[in-house]
């Protein structure tokens, strides 16, 4: 798993340098995001082998992208596998808003990820949710990298 | 905290006066009112008894350093340099030499006496209109000694009252979230402090998460979320006692509480399948009441001072707005319709105006508006602040600000600042760690 993110870190790195060079007006970051939405993984762990265990979103936004979606499938497929297994969907915000705002944001996230692996035949019972807003980034940079990377909701084993 | 119910005897000693001068509180603070705060004298025997027991060099000097600092942080007054004061403090409080504390451009005088007396602390004091020759106002107090710091906020809020004809807000206190750590795991504890930023006290130790403090305005009750046992709800606490308990136990993150102005009940928020709502629970008989519904957001809730009207925040035109709606959540309007978002809406103890935070444009700003959302002023500007909360008077704003990161995420910090209505007198608000989630209490003697 970690050569694994060793490996992926490496081709971003490449990848993003490749954009350089191809769109020299663009800036760095763009190679790490579509829109504003978080594309890397620098930051996602894996539930199982090729199960990543969060999805982003766009500023202010709770609407799964096609990315988004298609790793909610996975987790759904494993979860399908491993049936004992609960899980605690945590939603997060960026800093830039406001702390009660981003709390209902936070909960709005996760809750979308829940929608979406419950059509997917997850059952309820399984998931819980739990909105921390902006008060657990995972990058302490301010800056819209960053930014991207905290609007988040991260699926954690809770058994 | 027990001394805080310990009554303050207070009375007046004789008042002869007219208002002669007057500060006016309209505008900035570009001519503050320069004021001389003569050392409250004290005899020999007196002095002794309060090193003793208080660990004082003069406790008389110390109570008019207290009243020194609150008329110079509100702005509005000029404290002069003691060292230019040419009348002896006992003197000064019998009868001023008026030309004197004229020759140094004051023009107003406060004198005053301190006495151990009956295992109490007596203190006298006078206010005197300079220009005019005349004593504007003279009160006594008697009380234990160990409220000394208090005696200095409560004669601040009576020269500060006389001199302005609005009630002081110096005799409060602030609660807050004290924060420490680095950025992605900080941790958070209740604290509270005097207006000053003296008597910094910790109120939780800091092993779950702790977000928005608010005082009822009518007691020393505090409510506020926590995350004990990862569990997001809105919690009740007596800060005299230490008592803590859930009262937005409902199956679903309960948040972003407020008490309403009789202190009888709480509204806040309850988030359920993506939808947050406002509810109010009444502390009594613990009936819950839906006052929202609409799929969209709806939090931040805040009473108008007279109960009647709720402002909130709410995204259902797209993005986070302000609105007003009636208590029991009828004829819902949107009142802000400048450019950017708006959140965070806190209605004015004197009724006529919303404090508000907007982002615009990657900047946050502090502001305020008309209940019916017209003559929007932005006080301050900055690249992140939020969370306004009145002083008792209307007069003033606390709210917090973070700094922006470098480029290896470091520098951060959260700092609580204090701005005027009128925009001017912007002020670092010092605690002892960085913080945030400032909540101003009401007066705690009258």
């Amino acid at each position: 798993m970690k050569l694994n993110k060793i490996l992926k870190n490496a081709f971003l790195i490449t990848f993003a340098c490749l954009a350089l060079s191809a769109c020299a007006t663009q800036k760095k970051t763009t190679g790490q995001m579509q829109g504003d939405v978080y594309t890397g993984t620098d930051t996602v762990e894996y539930l199982a082998s090729g199960v990543p265990d969060r999805v982003f979103f766009a500023t202010n936004e709770s609407v799964l992208t096609t990315a988004s979606r298609e790793t909610l499938r996975k987790q759904a497929a494993w979860l399908r596998k491993n049936s004992e297994i609960t899980i605690v969907l945590e939603g997060h915000a960026d800093e830039r808003g406001t702390r009660e705002y981003n709390l209902a944001l936070g909960e709005r996230r996760a809750n979308a990820a829940k929608d979406y692996l419950m059509t997917y035949g997850i059952s309820s019972d399984r998931i819980s949710v739990l909105s921390y807003g902006k008060e657990r980034p995972v990058d302490s940079g301010s800056n819209p990298l960053a930014w991207s990377k905290n609007r988040r909701s991260v699926t954690v084993k809770a058994n | 905290m027990r001394n805080l119910i310990i009554l303050f005897i207070i009375y007046t000693i004789s008042t002869n006066a007219l208002a002669l001068i007057e500060v006016d509180i309209t505008r900035g603070n570009l001519n503050p009112l320069p004021i001389a705060v003569s050392p409250l004298s004290i005899d020999e025997d007196s002095k002794k008894k309060f090193k003793s027991i208080l660990e004082k060099e003069n406790i008389g000097s110390e109570i008019s350093l207290i009243v020194e600092k609150n008329l110079k942080t509100s702005g509005l007054f000029n404290p002069l340099n003691k060292d230019a004061f040419l009348q002896a403090p006992d003197i000064a409080n019998l009868k001023p030499r008026f030309e004197d504390w004229n020759l140094i451009k004051a023009q107003a005088l406060i004198t005053g006496k301190v006495k151990f007396q009956n295992e109490k602390l007596r203190v006298e004091f006078r206010l005197w209109d300079v220009l005019a020759g005349k004593e504007m106002m003279a009160l006594a107090f008697t009380t234990v000694p160990s409220n000394w710091r208090r005696v200095g906020h409560i004669i601040t809020d009576k020269v500060y009252e006389r001199l302005t004809g609005e009630k002081g807000y110096f005799d409060t206190r602030i609660i807050y979230v004290a924060e420490e750590g680095p950025k992605t795991r900080r941790i958070k504890k209740l604290a509270i402090m005097d207006q000053d930023g003296s008597n910094n006290k910790f109120l939780t130790l800091g092993n779950e998460l702790v977000l928005t403090p608010r005082f009822n305005p009518t007691s020393q009750m505090v409510t506020y979320l926590s995350y004990f046992r990862n569990l997001p709800r809105v919690y009740l606490l007596d800060i005299e006692t230490g008592m803590q308990e859930v009262v937005g136990d409902f199956p679903g993150m309960t948040f972003a509480p407020r008490f309403s102005p009789d202190g009888k009940k709480i509204i806040m928020s309850f988030a359920k399948d993506g939808n947050s709502e406002i509810y109010t629970m009444d502390l009594e008989n613990r009936i819950v009441e839906k006052i929202t519904n609409h799929p969209s957001i709806d939090t931040s809730p805040s009473y108008s001072p007279d109960g009647k009207y709720i402002c909130f925040n709410s995204d259902r035109s797209g993005y986070q707005q302000i609105y007003i709606m009636k208590s029991d959540g009828t004829k819902v309007k949107r009142i802000s319709f400048g450019k950017g978002l708006y959140g965070t809406p806190v209605w004015s103890p004197r009724g006529d105006l919303i404090a508000f935070t907007k982002l615009h444009k990657g900047k946050f700003y502090i502001g305020v508006m008309r209940i019916d959302g017209s003559g929007e002023r932005l006080l301050t500007e900055n690249f992140y602040q939020e969370a306004p909360s009145w002083s008792p008077n209307g007069r003033v704003l606390i709210f917090y600000r973070e700094t922006k990161t470098n480029d290896k995420g470091e520098g951060f910090s959260a700092k609580l600042w204090s701005i005027d209505l009128t925009g001017y007198n912007e002020r670092l608000v010092t605690t002892p760690t960085d913080a945030s989630d400032p909540s101003w209490s009401s007066l705690l003697s009258n």
